[in-house]
Protein backbone atom coordinates (compact mmCIF):
# COMPACT_ATOMS: atom_id res chain seq x y z
CA UNK A 1 0.00 0.00 0.00
CA UNK A 2 3.17 2.34 0.51
CA UNK A 3 3.61 2.32 -2.93
CA UNK A 4 1.03 3.68 -4.11
CA UNK A 5 0.63 6.80 -1.30
CA UNK A 6 4.19 6.79 -3.13
CA UNK A 7 2.51 7.18 -6.69
CA UNK A 8 -0.20 9.49 -5.14
CA UNK A 9 3.21 11.93 -4.15
CA UNK A 10 4.90 11.50 -7.24
CA UNK A 11 1.61 12.80 -9.11
CA UNK A 12 0.70 15.82 -6.51
CA UNK A 13 4.40 17.26 -7.65
CA UNK A 14 3.77 16.46 -11.09
CA UNK A 15 0.20 18.44 -10.62
CA UNK A 16 2.05 21.08 -8.30
CA UNK A 17 4.05 21.57 -11.36
CA UNK A 18 1.78 21.72 -14.14
CA UNK A 19 -0.55 24.50 -12.11
CA UNK A 20 1.94 26.53 -10.43
CA UNK A 21 3.52 29.86 -11.67
CA UNK A 22 6.02 30.86 -9.01
CA UNK A 23 9.54 29.66 -9.58
CA UNK A 24 10.03 28.49 -5.82
CA UNK A 25 6.83 26.52 -5.72
CA UNK A 26 7.79 24.91 -8.94
CA UNK A 27 10.83 23.56 -7.60
CA UNK A 28 9.64 22.40 -4.10
CA UNK A 29 7.15 20.80 -6.22
CA UNK A 30 9.91 19.10 -7.97
CA UNK A 31 11.49 17.91 -4.86
CA UNK A 32 8.12 16.11 -3.74
CA UNK A 33 7.93 14.26 -7.02
CA UNK A 34 11.67 13.44 -6.02
CA UNK A 35 10.39 12.32 -2.79
CA UNK A 36 7.87 10.27 -4.53
CA UNK A 37 10.05 8.81 -6.50
CA UNK A 38 12.53 7.52 -3.97
CA UNK A 39 9.95 6.52 -1.38
CA UNK A 40 8.43 4.10 -4.88
CA UNK A 41 11.75 2.87 -5.68
CA UNK A 42 12.76 2.02 -1.64
CA UNK A 43 9.34 0.11 -1.26
CA UNK A 44 10.56 -1.67 -3.94
CA UNK A 45 12.96 -3.48 -2.02
CA UNK A 46 11.30 -4.15 1.55
CA UNK A 47 11.19 -7.33 2.54
CA UNK A 48 8.50 -8.26 5.62
CA UNK A 49 10.92 -9.48 8.34
CA UNK A 50 13.83 -8.08 6.56
CA UNK A 51 16.73 -6.32 8.28
CA UNK A 52 18.93 -3.76 6.94
CA UNK A 53 21.61 -4.70 4.80
CA UNK A 54 24.52 -4.41 7.38
CA UNK A 55 26.21 -7.44 8.79
CA UNK A 56 26.41 -6.81 12.54
CA UNK A 57 27.74 -9.90 13.92
CA UNK A 58 29.92 -13.35 12.67
CA UNK A 59 26.43 -15.31 12.94
CA UNK A 60 26.48 -15.87 9.33
CA UNK A 61 23.99 -14.49 6.82
CA UNK A 62 22.11 -17.62 6.48
CA UNK A 63 19.22 -17.59 9.29
CA UNK A 64 18.79 -13.60 8.90
CA UNK A 65 16.36 -11.89 5.80
CA UNK A 66 18.11 -8.92 4.58
CA UNK A 67 15.60 -6.69 2.84
CA UNK A 68 16.94 -5.64 -1.10
CA UNK A 69 20.11 -3.52 -0.76
CA UNK A 70 20.20 -2.24 -4.23
CA UNK A 71 17.09 0.15 -4.41
CA UNK A 72 18.66 1.46 -1.17
CA UNK A 73 22.29 2.52 -2.37
CA UNK A 74 20.56 3.94 -6.18
CA UNK A 75 18.07 6.19 -4.22
CA UNK A 76 21.42 7.24 -2.01
CA UNK A 77 22.24 8.40 -5.93
CA UNK A 78 19.44 10.10 -6.68
CA UNK A 79 19.08 11.88 -3.12
CA UNK A 80 22.41 13.37 -4.51
CA UNK A 81 21.59 14.18 -7.59
CA UNK A 82 18.22 15.98 -6.40
CA UNK A 83 20.36 18.02 -4.23
CA UNK A 84 22.58 19.14 -7.23
CA UNK A 85 19.56 19.89 -9.43
CA UNK A 86 17.65 21.53 -6.52
CA UNK A 87 20.70 24.10 -5.62
CA UNK A 88 21.35 24.87 -9.66
CA UNK A 89 17.40 25.41 -9.74
CA UNK A 90 17.33 27.82 -7.23
CA UNK A 91 20.84 29.51 -8.60
CA UNK A 92 18.41 30.35 -11.64
CA UNK A 93 15.55 31.22 -9.35
CA UNK A 94 17.73 33.75 -7.16
CA UNK A 95 19.07 35.19 -11.05
CA UNK A 96 15.10 35.66 -12.04
CA UNK A 97 14.71 37.31 -9.24
CA UNK A 98 17.53 40.19 -9.10
CA UNK A 99 16.85 40.56 -12.77
CA UNK A 100 13.10 41.19 -12.91
CA UNK A 101 12.47 41.40 -8.91
CA UNK A 102 9.46 38.94 -8.99
CA UNK A 103 9.17 34.71 -9.08
CA UNK A 104 6.34 34.80 -10.69
CA UNK A 105 6.46 33.60 -14.20
CA UNK A 106 3.13 35.56 -15.31
CA UNK A 107 5.08 39.03 -14.15
CA UNK A 108 8.29 38.03 -15.76
CA UNK A 109 6.15 37.67 -19.10
CA UNK A 110 4.66 41.32 -18.78
CA UNK A 111 7.96 42.41 -18.18
CA UNK A 112 9.57 41.36 -21.00
CA UNK B 1 -9.60 25.54 -16.97
CA UNK B 2 -6.28 25.18 -17.15
CA UNK B 3 -5.87 23.99 -13.49
CA UNK B 4 -8.81 21.32 -14.17
CA UNK B 5 -7.34 20.14 -17.25
CA UNK B 6 -4.06 19.49 -15.02
CA UNK B 7 -5.31 17.77 -12.47
CA UNK B 8 -7.49 15.71 -14.97
CA UNK B 9 -4.58 14.15 -16.53
CA UNK B 10 -2.58 13.52 -13.01
CA UNK B 11 -5.42 11.81 -11.79
CA UNK B 12 -5.04 9.99 -15.00
CA UNK B 13 -1.52 9.21 -14.88
CA UNK B 14 -2.36 8.19 -11.14
CA UNK B 15 -4.92 5.77 -11.93
CA UNK B 16 -2.79 4.09 -15.05
CA UNK B 17 0.25 3.24 -13.12
CA UNK B 18 -1.67 1.47 -9.66
CA UNK B 19 -4.06 -0.23 -12.38
CA UNK B 20 -0.53 -1.33 -13.99
CA UNK B 21 1.32 -2.29 -10.68
CA UNK B 22 -1.92 -4.01 -9.32
CA UNK B 23 -2.70 -7.55 -10.25
CA UNK B 24 0.88 -7.91 -12.03
CA UNK B 25 2.70 -10.91 -11.62
CA UNK B 26 6.12 -8.95 -12.70
CA UNK B 27 6.01 -6.77 -9.43
CA UNK B 28 5.33 -8.27 -6.30
CA UNK B 29 3.35 -6.48 -3.60
CA UNK B 30 4.67 -4.60 -1.02
CA UNK B 31 6.95 -6.44 1.21
CA UNK B 32 6.67 -9.84 -0.74
CA UNK B 33 9.73 -9.10 -2.64
CA UNK B 34 11.67 -12.20 -3.42
CA UNK B 35 15.54 -11.86 -3.46
CA UNK B 36 16.26 -15.26 -4.54
CA UNK B 37 15.60 -13.96 -8.42
CA UNK B 38 16.95 -10.60 -8.11
CA UNK B 39 20.52 -9.51 -8.45
CA UNK B 40 20.87 -8.32 -5.07
CA UNK B 41 21.21 -12.29 -3.81
CA UNK B 42 24.91 -12.21 -5.05
CA UNK B 43 26.01 -9.53 -2.66
CA UNK B 44 24.22 -10.76 0.18
CA UNK B 45 26.50 -13.90 -0.32
CA UNK B 46 28.86 -14.96 2.51
CA UNK B 47 31.56 -15.11 -0.14
CA UNK B 48 31.06 -11.89 -1.60
CA UNK B 49 30.72 -10.28 1.41
CA UNK B 50 33.99 -12.05 2.59
CA UNK B 51 35.76 -10.73 -0.78
CA UNK B 52 35.01 -7.20 -0.28
CA UNK B 53 34.94 -6.85 3.51
CA UNK B 54 32.54 -3.95 3.81
CA UNK B 55 30.04 -4.77 6.79
CA UNK B 56 27.27 -2.37 5.32
CA UNK B 57 26.05 -4.20 1.59
CA UNK B 58 24.92 -0.78 0.61
CA UNK B 59 28.17 0.70 0.76
CA UNK B 60 29.82 -2.03 -0.71
CA UNK B 61 27.26 -1.60 -4.23
CA UNK B 62 27.74 2.21 -4.19
CA UNK B 63 31.78 1.96 -3.55
CA UNK B 64 32.92 -1.52 -4.68
CA UNK B 65 30.26 -2.92 -6.92
CA UNK B 66 29.40 0.41 -8.80
CA UNK B 67 32.41 2.14 -7.64
CA UNK B 68 32.34 4.06 -11.65
CA UNK B 69 28.36 5.00 -11.69
CA UNK B 70 29.49 6.80 -8.17
CA UNK B 71 32.24 8.73 -10.10
CA UNK B 72 29.57 10.04 -12.51
CA UNK B 73 27.38 11.08 -9.80
CA UNK B 74 30.28 12.72 -7.85
CA UNK B 75 30.58 14.54 -11.40
CA UNK B 76 26.94 15.39 -11.46
CA UNK B 77 27.56 17.00 -8.23
CA UNK B 78 30.35 18.88 -9.45
CA UNK B 79 28.69 20.22 -12.42
CA UNK B 80 25.90 21.61 -10.70
CA UNK B 81 27.91 23.22 -8.10
CA UNK B 82 29.75 24.74 -11.00
CA UNK B 83 26.44 25.82 -12.62
CA UNK B 84 25.95 27.63 -9.56
CA UNK B 85 29.06 29.60 -9.32
CA UNK B 86 28.52 30.53 -12.88
CA UNK B 87 25.37 32.05 -12.18
CA UNK B 88 25.46 33.92 -9.03
CA UNK B 89 28.98 34.11 -9.62
CA UNK B 90 32.09 33.17 -6.91
CA UNK B 91 34.82 35.44 -6.38
CA UNK B 92 36.95 36.19 -3.46
CA UNK B 93 35.70 39.85 -3.55
CA UNK B 94 32.14 39.36 -3.32
CA UNK B 95 30.63 40.51 0.26
CA UNK B 96 28.01 38.69 2.65
CA UNK B 97 24.32 39.26 2.20
CA UNK B 98 22.97 41.63 4.58
CA UNK B 99 20.78 40.07 7.07
CA UNK B 100 17.99 41.08 8.67
CA UNK B 101 19.39 40.98 12.21
CA UNK B 102 22.22 41.14 14.40
CA UNK B 103 23.86 38.42 15.65
CA UNK B 104 24.42 39.13 19.61
CA UNK B 105 27.34 37.33 21.34
CA UNK B 106 25.87 34.21 22.93
CA UNK B 107 24.96 33.27 19.16
CA UNK B 108 28.02 33.62 17.65
CA UNK B 109 29.98 32.37 20.65
CA UNK B 110 27.06 29.42 20.72
CA UNK B 111 27.26 28.78 16.91
CA UNK B 112 30.75 28.04 17.23
CA UNK B 113 31.15 25.52 19.93
CA UNK B 114 27.99 23.66 18.15
CA UNK B 115 30.04 23.95 15.27
CA UNK B 116 33.41 21.51 16.19
CA UNK B 117 30.39 19.06 17.45
CA UNK B 118 28.79 18.72 13.89
CA UNK B 119 32.09 18.81 12.01
CA UNK B 120 33.10 15.54 13.98
CA UNK B 121 29.74 13.68 14.30
CA UNK B 122 30.03 14.53 9.93
CA UNK B 123 33.37 13.16 10.14
CA UNK B 124 32.34 10.13 12.33
CA UNK B 125 30.02 9.09 10.12
CA UNK B 126 32.52 9.44 7.06
CA UNK B 127 35.15 7.30 8.32
CA UNK B 128 32.50 4.39 9.82
CA UNK B 129 30.91 4.52 6.46
CA UNK B 130 31.35 0.73 5.86
CA UNK B 131 30.58 -0.38 8.88
CA UNK B 132 27.28 1.13 9.80
CA UNK B 133 24.78 3.47 8.04
CA UNK B 134 25.95 6.57 6.52
CA UNK B 135 29.23 7.42 4.38
CA UNK B 136 30.67 9.87 1.88
CA UNK B 137 27.26 11.23 0.89
CA UNK B 138 25.50 11.86 4.45
CA UNK B 139 28.92 12.97 6.33
CA UNK B 140 30.01 15.30 3.37
CA UNK B 141 26.55 16.89 3.67
CA UNK B 142 26.43 17.20 7.62
CA UNK B 143 30.15 19.13 7.26
CA UNK B 144 28.79 21.36 4.66
CA UNK B 145 25.76 21.87 7.46
CA UNK B 146 28.37 22.95 10.07
CA UNK B 147 29.29 25.13 7.97
CA UNK B 148 25.95 26.90 6.89
CA UNK B 149 25.72 26.88 10.90
CA UNK B 150 28.41 29.36 10.90
CA UNK B 151 27.11 31.57 7.87
CA UNK B 152 23.66 31.83 9.84
CA UNK B 153 24.64 32.63 13.09
CA UNK B 154 27.26 35.49 12.14
CA UNK B 155 26.48 37.98 9.71
CA UNK B 156 30.25 38.78 8.81
CA UNK B 157 31.27 34.88 8.80
CA UNK B 158 33.30 34.03 5.58
CA UNK B 159 34.70 30.48 4.82
CA UNK B 160 37.76 30.33 3.12
CA UNK B 161 36.30 29.61 -0.14
CA UNK B 162 39.56 28.92 -2.10
CA UNK B 163 40.76 26.19 -0.20
CA UNK B 164 37.48 24.62 -0.65
CA UNK B 165 37.93 24.77 -3.62
CA UNK B 166 41.57 23.53 -4.00
CA UNK B 167 39.94 20.32 -1.52
CA UNK B 168 37.39 19.85 -3.82
CA UNK B 169 39.78 19.58 -6.85
CA UNK B 170 42.37 17.36 -4.88
CA UNK B 171 39.79 14.78 -3.34
CA UNK B 172 38.06 14.87 -6.90
CA UNK B 173 41.75 13.85 -8.69
CA UNK B 174 42.78 11.48 -5.96
CA UNK B 175 39.32 9.77 -6.41
CA UNK B 176 40.29 8.83 -10.09
CA UNK B 177 43.65 7.88 -9.06
CA UNK B 178 42.68 5.15 -7.45
CA UNK B 179 40.49 3.84 -10.07
CA UNK B 180 43.43 4.12 -11.24
CA UNK B 181 45.79 2.35 -9.23
CA UNK B 182 43.22 -0.38 -9.57
CA UNK B 183 43.75 -0.63 -13.04
CA UNK B 184 47.49 -1.01 -12.70
CA UNK B 185 48.01 -3.07 -9.58
CA UNK B 186 45.07 -5.28 -10.21
CA UNK B 187 42.87 -5.78 -13.63
CA UNK B 188 40.39 -3.69 -13.52
CA UNK B 189 39.48 0.34 -13.17
CA UNK B 190 38.20 0.73 -9.39
CA UNK B 191 39.15 -2.52 -8.17
CA UNK B 192 40.34 -3.22 -4.41
CA UNK B 193 44.36 -3.39 -4.68
CA UNK B 194 44.94 -3.43 -0.10
CA UNK B 195 44.53 -6.17 2.29
CA UNK B 196 40.34 -6.50 3.06
CA UNK B 197 40.92 -7.48 6.54
CA UNK B 198 38.43 -8.94 8.73
CA UNK B 199 34.56 -8.01 8.16
CA UNK B 200 33.07 -5.24 11.27
CA UNK B 201 36.73 -3.75 11.59
CA UNK B 202 37.80 -0.10 11.16
CA UNK B 203 40.89 -0.52 8.76
CA UNK B 204 39.06 -3.11 6.71
CA UNK B 205 37.31 -3.42 2.97
CA UNK B 206 40.73 -2.68 1.05
CA UNK B 207 39.80 0.80 -0.88
CA UNK B 208 35.95 1.41 -0.09
CA UNK B 209 36.71 3.36 3.01
CA UNK B 210 39.51 5.23 1.34
CA UNK B 211 37.30 6.17 -1.42
CA UNK B 212 34.47 7.10 0.73
CA UNK B 213 36.58 9.38 2.77
CA UNK B 214 37.56 11.08 -0.32
CA UNK B 215 33.88 11.44 -1.60
CA UNK B 216 33.25 12.60 1.47
CA UNK B 217 35.61 15.74 1.65
CA UNK B 218 34.44 16.50 -2.24
CA UNK B 219 30.75 16.19 -1.62
CA UNK B 220 31.85 18.79 1.54
CA UNK B 221 33.57 21.14 0.31
CA UNK B 222 31.23 21.62 -2.99
CA UNK B 223 27.93 21.79 -1.22
CA UNK B 224 29.64 24.49 1.19
CA UNK B 225 31.11 26.22 -1.83
CA UNK B 226 27.24 26.40 -3.06
CA UNK B 227 26.23 27.66 0.38
CA UNK B 228 29.02 30.22 0.03
CA UNK B 229 27.44 31.51 -3.03
CA UNK B 230 24.25 31.71 -1.78
CA UNK B 231 24.72 34.07 0.95
CA UNK B 232 27.58 36.20 -0.76
CA UNK B 233 26.50 38.63 -3.56
CA UNK B 234 28.44 41.05 -5.69
CA UNK B 235 29.84 44.22 -4.30
CA UNK B 236 27.81 47.32 -5.06
CA UNK B 237 29.79 49.76 -7.51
Amino acid sequence: MIQYVAIILFVLGLYGLLVNRNVIKMVISLNIMEIGLNLFIISIGFVYDGIAPIITSSAGTGALIYVDPLPQALVLTAIVIGVGTTALALAIAKSIHVKHNTFDLNEVEETV
Amino acid sequence: MKNLLALFGSLLLALGIILALSNNTLFPSFGEADLSDRVSDEYLTQDEIDALGSANIVTSIVVGYRGFDTLGEVTVLFISSLGVALLLGSSAKQKRLELNFKPNFMLRVGSRALFGFILLTGIYIILHGHLTPGGGFPGGTMIASSILLLYLADDQFRAKIKSFKILEGVSGSLYVIVGLLGLLLATYFMQNFLPVGTVGDLLSAGVIPIIYILIGLKVGSEISGIIDNFLTEEEAK
